[in-house]
Formats: structure tokens, sequence, C-alpha cells
């Protein structure tokens, strides 16, 4: 059923965390599929999942979370039901992860290039001569300046832009089919922002790696998405092709986020907001998550708003809304 | 502009020429540097050489062997507990120089000063490390499984710091048999909960770090992760603990020595060699004295030492 280039294909991952007011629900069925050499950008306000769906793909989720139903299918495997054993051997091999602040993601008494050739023996079981050998090959093709001399340099001796360059070294260093960055340039500057971007979209074309890039700047997203998924609460609320969700947002809650980018040059005396805050996870509406902020709500739905959550309306084959508007248009 | 642009061009390239020029600073090398930029690391580091220096060319300073009874081997007849006799300070030249005096079996305290100094500091260091391996091991499984085996560990290492640490090795002592060996075995045992303790509260820190959680999503193993990722980065604030430990450790094995429950009589012990002559203060003050002082100098080059390793690690204080 599996198409050839698809590698990994997530069906209604559904995520818990047991806290203090009950079992909290942080990631409610959502579903994606990603193909070979893709980028799928998940993108959303602090706190609406992204990072738990990813978190929930590694079985990297925290003691208190656990994922409760769903399916991630990666070679014909289920990541979700695959023992610790099984994924560390997947970890860092064929899926990799990168984190938000690179200056924190490296271990600061080990050497940089220890670090790039561990990864070497971690996974292809090789020497450590081997492994150093193909560390300072890595750090050639992450653009390094000097990579002999960094080899041997400490993580607190590099910049932001050059430590998150290593850990897409490490990242990347086997190969993997997919690799998860969980917002890779929110701790950088802008240029070293682009720079990183940059880094990533030439190393995919060399490798043909699929990436899962979890941010919320929409710049971003437009500069390196293929697809996109807009989460809120929980859900997937809107998901296409970057052109189409850029062009013709169809749920009010992406068009209300694409009318508050700034625009440079564009007089405006203040910035398009949302109204009112995200509803707290233990307390959710029993309708439509966004039904209180939304400002396309009227009256011929608006009782299907509060009272029923929407179910995702496909507007065409590969773009699709979660809202009672889009009911007739299907 | 275009001569201004390879000016600046130039000017780059010197900066990042001399960026390369500079070499990469280890910890260690740092850490030195700061520790003898403060007066008591290098009192501390300079006594403690000193010590060491004793202790290995012992053979070579100490006149005589320090189990060597000299009834009737001198020129001049010895009397028990015979003051020191320093030529420079106008002792008799006829007589042979005796620098700390004779103690109670006719033996040269100066040498048997010199060579108590090797198994003081290897009390010191054994006992220490034979702490600081169980206390870590204990206190990193502890906070790495949490949960029952956190439970099971804490509360015996609880236990343990529940007793007066000096009590409870006496006990152990006494139901192992005194000697040397069993006293340090149980000094060790005292002194592990605080390493324990002190290894589990920074490892269940450095779990949390975002590194650790990075190699966890590069596929590292739980033993992996323990070994090269927490444990070097949780070891600071524990080889401070260990350094100021070996003066404690020192000081109570001289203690036990003292009550007759560590080092047994005709070896050169401190602690030993203070008890066993403790009744003549005041006939053969030097007896006592001398012991006292090596213990006290020794005592006070590692709790120097270990104060300012602690400043020179310490990440808050600047240099």
């Amino acid at each position: 059923m599996l198409s050839q280039s698809t590698q990994l294909e997530v069906k209604n991952l559904t995520t818990c965390f047991r806290t203090s007011k009950g079992n909290v629900m942080a990631v409610d069925e959502i579903s994606f599929s990603l193909k070979k050499g893709e980028t799928l950008c998940i993108v959303g306000e602090s706190g609406c999942g992204k990072s738990v769906s990813a978190l929930s793909i590694m079985g990297l989720l925290p003691p208190s979370g656990y994922v409760k139903s769903g399916s991630a299918i990666f070679q014909n495997n289920d990541l979700l039901l695959m023992t610790t054993k099984e994924l560390e051997k997947l970890r860092g091999n064929r899926i990799s992860m990168i984190f938000q602040d690179p200056g924190s993601s490296l271990n600061p008494v080990m050497r940089v290039g220890d670090q790039v050739s561990e990864i070497f023996q971690i996974h292809l079981n090789i020497s450590k001569q081997e492994g150093q050998k193909k560390a300072l090959e890595m750090l050639k093709q992450v653009e390094i300046p000097d990579p002999e001399s960094r080899m041997l340099a400490f993580p607190h001796e590099l910049s932001g832009g050059m430590a998150q360059r290593i850990m897409i070294a490490i990242a990347l260093a086997c190969n993997p089919d997919i690799l998860i960055a969980d917002e890779p340039t929110t701790a950088l500057d802008v240029t070293i922002q682009s720079q990183i971007l940059n880094l990533m979209s030439e190393m995919q074309l060399k490798t043909q790696t699929a990436i899962i890039l979890i941010t919320h700047d929409l710049g971003v997203v437009a500069e390196m998405a293929d697809n996109v998924l807009v989460m809120y609460c929980g859900q997937v609320v809107e998901y296409g092709d970057v052109k189409t969700v850029f062009n013709s947002p169809i749920h009010p809650y992406t068009k209300a986020l694409m009318k508050s980018i700034p625009i440079i040059g564009k007089k405006t005396r203040r910035l398009d907001a949302i109204p009112g805050r995200v509803p707290s996870l233990d307390m959710l509406p029993s309708g439509c998550r966004f039904e209180r902020r939304c400002a396309e709500k009227n009256d011929n739905i608006v009782s299907n708003c509060q009272n029923k959550i929407p179910p995702i309306f496909n507007v065409d084959s590969v773009h699709g809304s979660r809202c009672w508007l889009e009911k007739g248009n299907e | 502009m275009s001569k201004l642009g390879k000016v600046s061009k130039n000017l780059s390239e010197n900066i990042d020429e001399e960026l390369l020029l500079q070499k990469p600073v280890s910890v260690w090398k740092r850490t030195i540097k700061r520790l003898l930029s403060k007066r008591s690391g290098k009192i501390g580091l300079l006594l403690i050489c000193f010590i060491f220096i004793i202790a290995i060319a012992a053979p070579v300073i100490a006149p005589y062997d320090p189990q060597e009874v000299l009834i009737g081997k001198e020129i001049v007849k010895l009397k028990k507990r015979e003051a020191p006799c320093i030529h420079v300070f106008g002792c008799d030249q006829a007589k042979p120089q005796h620098l700390m005096g004779i103690d109670g079996n006719y033996r040269d305290q100066f040498s048997r000063i010199i060579y108590g100094s090797r198994i003081s500091l290897s009390i010191g260091f054994s006992t220490v490390s034979f702490a600081v391996i169980g206390g870590v091991l204990l206190g990193a499984l502890a906070a790495f499984f949490g949960g029952w085996i956190d439970n099971i560990i804490m509360r015996m290492m609880d236990v343990i710091l529940g007793f007066p640490s000096l009590l409870l090795a006496i006990a152990i002592v006494a139901v192992l048999g005194p000697g040397i060996r069993n006293a340090l075995l149980a000094i060790a045992i005292v002194t592990l909960p605080a390493y324990a303790r002190l290894t589990r509260a920074s490892v269940l820190t450095v779990k949390e770090l975002d590194y650790v959680k990075a190699s966890v999503a590069l596929g590292a193993s739980p033993t992996r992760l323990l070994l090269f990722r927490i444990l070097p980065n949780s070891l600071t604030p524990i080889v401070v603990l260990a350094t100021l430990g070996i003066a404690t450790a020192i000081l109570d094995a001289a203690g036990l020595s003292f009550l007759g429950l560590g080092a047994q009589p005709p070896s050169p012990e401190w602690g030993t060699m203070l008890g066993s002559e403790r009744n003549q203060v005041f006939s053969a003050p030097h007896l006592v004295f001398f012991p006292g002082i090596a213990i006290m100098i020794t005592v006070l080059a590692f709790n120097l030492f270990g104060d300012g390793l602690r400043d020179a690690l310490d990440p808050r204080l600047n240099d």
C-alpha cells in the first residue's frame, strides 16, 4: 500500500500527558505522510503539540507522556510499537533529530571531533581512527572553516551557528532517511538562520533525506517547505502544499496567522493579532477549538462550531481544512 | 570603493588567521591556571608536592630504618625517649644526630615521621578512591534509574549517615578486627554516602540537560549516556569533595590508629605514634609534637588545595 517513495506514514497519532488535572491530550489524531527528499513543515504556536508529535515518533516522550493510539509506519514497521532497543538502532542512524539550542545540545566535556566520530562508532561499528576520518569529511561537508583544528575544539569554543553545523553533521552522519529538526534556527540570529537553512537544503539535495521541520516562523516555512501542517491545540487545522496554503489559506486560523505577518514597507499602525487566548488543554471546548477566537463564524453554522469538533474536509487531494465552513466545498 | 573592500577583506583574513592560531584551551589547563592564581591553592599544591616528595624519597631522606631498634648500635649510649639532638643547634658533635629525638623503643623518630607520610598518603588516597568509586557508582545508578532502585540505595545511605561517623567506623573495625586494612575499609564505608548523595544530586541535574536528550535522539545507549555524557559532566563537585575527603580520611585513620584500632604498633603511622606515647606528653613532648604537626600539615595541605580547587572549578567565579 505504501508507495516506494513514502518514508513515513503517520496515522491518527494521539499523545497524552498525565498531569495533576487528569490526562491531557497534547496531540490529537494527527496524520501525515512524508516522501523521500521532501520537507514537511509543522507550524503552530507554542504548546500546540508540534514538538510532542515529533518526540512521540522518536519514542522520546518524557515519563509522564504516552502515545494513546495511532501508528507511525517507517519501512513497514510501526515506530510506536518498537522496543527501546530497536529504536536505539534507528535513532541517529535512520531517523535523526536536531534541536533548538545548538549551544546546549553538544556534550561540553568532549571534543567536537570525538562527538562526530562517536556516531559512526555507535551505528557503523568502525574503529575510532576511521570514525575520525569520516568525521573530518562530515565537517567539510557542512562547510566548517578549518575543519582539522575544529575537530579538537570543545563546544564552548564554537559560535551558535558553528555548533548547529556540528549538530547537522552528527545528525546526517549516517545518511538518515528522515531528519526531524525541532526549531533548528530559533536560537540563532537571522543571518546565521538563513545559512543554516541553506545548508540543510543543500544536504537534503545531496542525500535525499526527508525533513520534518518544526517551527513557528512562517518565513522559514515559506523558504523550506514542500508541504505544511498547521497545528492548533494539538490538532491539525490545515494541511496542504506550501504554495496553496500560503496563497489561498482556507482555515480562519491560518488566514489570521498570515495576516499577522508584518510586511516590511507597508504602513500599518498595529499588527493584526488574533483576539483571545489559546484554550488550556485541560479545558477544551466541546466544539471547534478555534471557535471563540474565530473571525469567520456565522450564524448559520455557529451551533455546529460550538458543539461538534469539525472533521478535516479535503478541499482537493492535497489540501484540507478542519472547519465547518468547508462542509459544502468538499 | 573596491580598495575599501579589499582592505576589509584583508582585515577579516587577518582576524581569521589570528583565530586559527589560538589553540583550544583544555579544561584542566584552565583549572590549574586558576588554581595557581589563588594563594590558598598555591600553598596547598606546594605542600602536597612537598609531602609527596618526602613520601617517595623516604629511603633517601630518612637516616635510619623506621623500625630499627638502636640499642647498642650507637657509639654513645642512648637514653629512652631522648630529646632531639641537632648539631647545628649546639648538640654535642660526638653524639649521632637525631633530628626529632628517640622514641620509647629506641627508634629514630625523624625516620619514622618520614616513613609515616607514606602510610598516611596511601590511606588517604585509597580510602577516598574506594569511597568515590562506590559512592559515584551507587549515586549515579540511583539517579539514572530512579524509582525503587533509587529508594533502596538512598535509604541505605541514609542509614549509614544516621550514625556518628567515627563511632560507626569503630563499630566496623570492632567487627572486622583491628588493623590498617580494616580501618581503611571502615572509613571508606563511613564516607561513602556523602559521595553517593552528591553524585545523585549532580546526575539528576545533568540528566535533564539538552545534550543528554540530544544524545538519546541520536541513538546513544543508556550505558554510553551514563559513562560518556552524564558522569563526566557531573564530576566537578565530586573532585572537590574527594580532595577535601583525603584530609578527613587521613584524620580519621589517625584517630582510629590513636585508639589502637588502625595501624598496629611497629608500623610508623602518625596516629599510632601519637597514641603510644600520649602518656609521656610532659616528659617527652617531642614524641607527641612531631606526629601531631605532621598530621596537621598534611590535612591543612589537602584542605587548602581542596578549597582552591573548588574556587577554580566554580564556573560562577570568573578569573
